[in-house]
């Protein structure tokens, strides 16, 4: 996945790298690059093919790149070159270790010609949003942006039986200064992950922000994989797990916020992590949070907001009513996938039938004809099943993905609303209070009266917390949702372009496949 | 539902069939007996056939006319052929399979229960998409009459027999001397069929190398192109759930951006409906592919095991003929032994060899032309399967490059 996102430098940046951003701090936009192709800065055109090494490296493991939208300094660019050598190594020891990755490259890596009409896409397509109104967030623009890249890798099982774990090595090529070394790896189990995004729930979830969500456990698809079976299914479990990983961490990344968060750094860098245990689905933790989770519904249906704003209330609905038709798109690819790889075993049990009828064939023409077509079937076999691989991997996975974001997207409405619902208490009891105060006042009981002012006092301050903390989340929900819509947007088209090349790769090879067959059928006498 | 669908196929389908000379090679090119089906009513389950004849040859009464035929009648002709003692030398074209609207119905039944769970948008392509199969089953099973009734015009000994005749120009409903007919060969039809069969099968080595020969290479074939049949039918009918698929993603797209449609960011959802558009395109294609392989190799399988079955009972007409042989001779030794009956037995040999030799003479052209056939008829359904793979993968490479094109210029 390539997509742009930038970051919030830190403050001891040269100053005139951040000179050509004040002029345009106030246009919204997340991508950088598209500035500075507005305001025809010569220094940046070359961003786009510096891109292009970096990437090409990343391909192998599929990570994203963010642009980089500081000018091509000569010292940036030694720099780069630098973690080019350094990852490079890094790159072979990967290609080694797994066989996978060629197929893999096809697969998720985006190539180089392919990040790079992205990057230019970008630039296009962020122009078309300079012309936006500004009532449209703002998002802080940076000077410098830096680069993080991460790929998921190497899955290997640890353990044995039932106690067996896979663990995934987490590599992180970096420019931001908030981390000690360029280049580092660790391993991380599945736990872990789930553990970072607890953490991050229960941090950030209040404010408003937007946290993607980790892959889902899978009892079965583990269970298998711990048996030890070395069968195609686990195999693609494994790597449907890694793909989901590497994504999730991606985006966890990507966000803002987030990136600057002590537990992702932590859980990027640090050796060892002390397990997760209150992820693990049987735990007390875990009936804890079933618990929550369902008194949690009854509230939603018993909360009546009074909505201030109505931006708030239809944006909830587009939500669900956009999770609900993903969640049926999603089906229906799934059934496609499957339908193609039935289709795929059905080819291939075909091809071998009209082999052998070719082989009792009496006329030889006619009977090479036959077996040639026997091969040909193989050969759409083969590029059906691929299809099938790529469907799955860019489509379904991107939309169980959505389903899942979307889902976390309507869970922070749900906190907003919790929100509100504090507040409202705060002030009913700073109500009660008033009245309880006013009632001792009547009553001239002066050494209570001073109880009740200072809880009075108490009291307004919680309401005023609470007011600004639901203001706060508000706006900060509003900024995440739309820095969620243009990130979905671009995912999707990226996505998009990625089955438009592999279905024209597929394609032109099965035109060939035909072609090389018509001469035979034609030679037939 | 149901009514719909016969308001349908009533319209006139000549023009759909010129595209569909599959498996037939070149019959109808004798212009004293032009036969053709140009029209074809479906009523419930009953498909009426309009059997259409131009000829320039006396023994008609008429140079032109047409008759309404059921699927039973040309089952009775094909019956009556068999029955006929001096055709037993010939290969018997395949009687046509039984019009089978079944798969459709079904689907547009299921389709029916499903409606409510799908848009109206969906709901409407499946049901096209269902019509446009209704259709396509059938074109298929006028087709398979039509190549019938041409097989036997074609013939020289077929085009001249007396049924044949009575099935193209009579008139009236032929049910009745159907029904005679029926219960007269039925049972005689079915022994013949099951001794021969054990005949064939014990394995006599045949004196005639070249018939020795058929018989191992048409047992081997028509076991393999069976099994290939059968595959491809599979094949094809999966072919034909991706391109379902196709249309329920496809239309849950374009509802997704109907749902779209309110975000304020209009410009960068331009690409989603652009990638609708290819979806919409591609499932045609998906459509189109998996009739075609139908078409031109199922299709083309089927006939010819059908083909090779009435081969196959040639053969066995052959072994029959010449068990018959051997009982006579064996008669005639006995007779000869008893010294009672001779000549009758002599008379009996006789006409069992000249019986067996008129049969393996026509037996062997019959073989011979057959094989030229069949050669023929797969390389022209091969050439054609290969071509219009091409231009179907073609197209699919058209409509992504031109959805790419508009992705990045839209943008």
């Amino acid at each position: 996945m390539s997509f742009s996102s930038v970051r919030n430098p830190p403050p001891f940046l040269d100053s005139e790298d951040q000179e050509p951003e004040y002029d345009t701090r106030e246009l919204d936009s997340d991508d950088g690059e598209d500035i500075f192709t507005g305001s025809g800065n010569k220094l940046f055109a070359a961003t786009p093919p510096e891109t292009d090494p970096t990437t090409d490296i990343f391909s192998e493991e599929g990570s994203f790149t963010v642009e980089k939208n500081h000018p091509p300094a000569k010292t940036n660019g030694v720099q780069s070159d630098e973690e080019l050598d350094l990852f490079a190594e890094a790159t072979v020891e990967l290609t080694l270790t797994t066989p996978n990755s060629r197929g893999r490259k096809e697969i998720i890596g985006p190539t180089g010609p392919l990040s790079t009409t992205m990057s230019t896409q970008n630039s296009l397509h962020m122009h078309n949003s300079l012309n936006k109104p500004l009532e449209e967030l703002e998002e802080e623009e940076s000077g410098d942006t830096f680069e993080l890249n991460i790929a998921v890798t190497n899955p290997e099982k640890m353990g044995d039986g039932m106690n067996a774990y896979m663990t995934y090595k987490v590599s992180t090529q970096t420019t931001l200064p908030a981390f000690h070394i360029k280049t580092f790896s660790v391993r991380r189990r599945f736990s872990d992950f789930l553990g970072l995004y607890e953490k991050l729930s229960v941090k950030h979830h209040l404010m408003g922000c937007i946290i993607p969500p980790p892959p889902q456990k899978s009892v079965v698809g583990m269970t298998k994989v711990k048996v030890g079976k070395e069968d195609p299914s686990s195999a693609e479990f494994v790597e449907k797990r890694r793909a989901a990983l590497e994504r999730y961490l991606q985006r966890v990344v990507a966000h803002p916020a987030l990136l600057q968060d002590s537990d992702v750094q932590e859980f990027l860098e640090r050796e060892e992590l002390p397990r997760a245990v209150n992820t693990q689905a049987l735990s007390g933790s875990g009936f804890l949070k079933m618990i929550n989770k369902a008194s949690d519904a009854v509230n939603k249906m018993t909360i009546k907001m009074n909505e201030s704003d109505n931006w708030f209330e239809s944006k909830l609905q587009e939500v669900e009513n956009e999770e609900q038709l993903l969640r049926r798109l999603h089906a229906s690819v799934d059934s496609l996938v499957n339908h193609r790889k039935e289709m795929c075993i059905n080819t291939a049990m075909f091809a071998k039938s009209v082999a052998m009828l070719g082989s009792s064939e009496e006329n030889s023409a006619l009977s090479r004809a036959l077996s040639q077509l026997a091969e040909v079937e193989d050969k759409l076999e083969q590029l059906h099943q691929e299809q099938a691989f790529s469907d799955f991997f860019i489509l379904t996975e991107l939309l169980a993905d959505y389903v899942r974001l979307l889902g976390a997207v309507r869970g922070c409405f749900e906190q907003r609303m919790k929100a509100w619902q504090r507040w409202q208490e705060a002030q009913a009891t700073l109500q009660k209070k008033r009245e309880a105060e006013a009632k001792l006042l009547w009553a001239n009981k002066p050494d209570k009266l001073q109880q009740a002012k200072e809880d009075l006092t108490e009291w307004e301050a919680k309401v005023g917390q609470c007011e600004r903390d639901f203001e706060r989340i508000s706006s900060t929900l509003r900024k995440e949702v739309h820095r969620f819509e243009k990130e979905k947007c671009r995912d999707f088209k990226h996505h998009i372009v990625k089955y438009l090349e592999s279905l024209l790769r597929s394609q032109h090879r099965v035109v060939k496949c035909w072609e090389a067959f018509l001469p035979e059928a034609k030679a037939i006498v | 539902m149901q009514n719909s669908l016969p308001e349908l196929v009533k319209c006139d389908v000549f023009s759909l069939f010129n595209q569909m000379r599959s498996v037939s090679v070149d019959l109808n090119n004798d212009s004293s007996l032009l036969i053709d089906i140009p029209d074809a009513l479906c009523e419930r389950d009953k498909v009426k056939f309009t059997v259409h004849t131009k000829t320039t040859l006396n023994s008609f009464q008429k140079p032109e006319f047409s008759v309404p035929r059921q699927h039973e009648d040309f089952i009775w002709l094909h019956d009556t052929l068999v029955e006929t003692e001096e055709y037993a030398g010939l290969i018997i074209p395949p009687a046509p399979p039984k019009p089978d609207f079944e798969g459709p119905r079904e689907k547009m039944h299921k389709l029916g229960e499903g409606e409510s769970t799908m848009t109206k948008e969906e709901y409407a392509k499946m049901k096209q998409e269902l019509e446009a199969e209704y259709l396509a089953v059938f074109k298929k099973t006028v087709q398979v009459h039509e190549i019938f009734l041409q097989r036997l015009s074609s013939h020289p000994v077929f085009s001249k027999d007396r049924n044949f005749q009575i099935f193209l120009e009579y008139d009236q409903d032929l049910s009745v001397r159907r029904k005679n007919a029926k219960e007269f060969f039925g049972g005689f039809f079915k022994n013949m069929v099951k001794s021969a069969d054990e005949v064939l099968i014990s394995g006599i080595k045949d004196v005639d190398e070249f018939f020795e020969q058929e018989k191992t290479f048409l047992l081997d074939y028509f076991s393999k192109i069976k099994d290939a049949t059968a595959k491809a039918e599979k094949m094809t009918r999966s072919h034909k759930n991706v391109a379902d698929d196709y249309i329920h993603i496809s239309a849950t797209y374009s509802y997704l951006l109907i749902c779209l449609h309110s975000l304020c960011v209009i410009n960068a959802y331009r690409h989603l409906e652009k990638f609708s558009e290819l979806l919409e395109k591609l499932r045609k294609v998906e459509g189109r592919v998996a009739s075609d392989q139908e078409l031109k190799l199922t299709e083309l399988l089927r006939y010819y095991m059908r083909d090779i079955q009435a081969a196959k009972d040639l053969l066995y007409r052959r072994a029959r003929a010449l068990a018959d042989y051997e009982n006579s001779n064996k008669a005639l030794d006995k007779a000869r032994l008893k010294s009672k009956d001779i000549p009758q037995a002599e008379e009996n040999q006789r006409q069992c060899l000249q019986k067996f030799d008129k049969l393996s003479e026509s037996g062997k052209q019959e073989l011979t032309s057959f094989k030229g056939r069949r050669v023929v008829a797969f390389r022209k359904n091969l050439i054609e399967m290969a071509e219009l793979e091409i231009k179907h993968a073609k197209v699919r490479i058209k409509s992504a490059v031109c959805s790419e094109h508009n992705l990045f210029t839209h943008n």
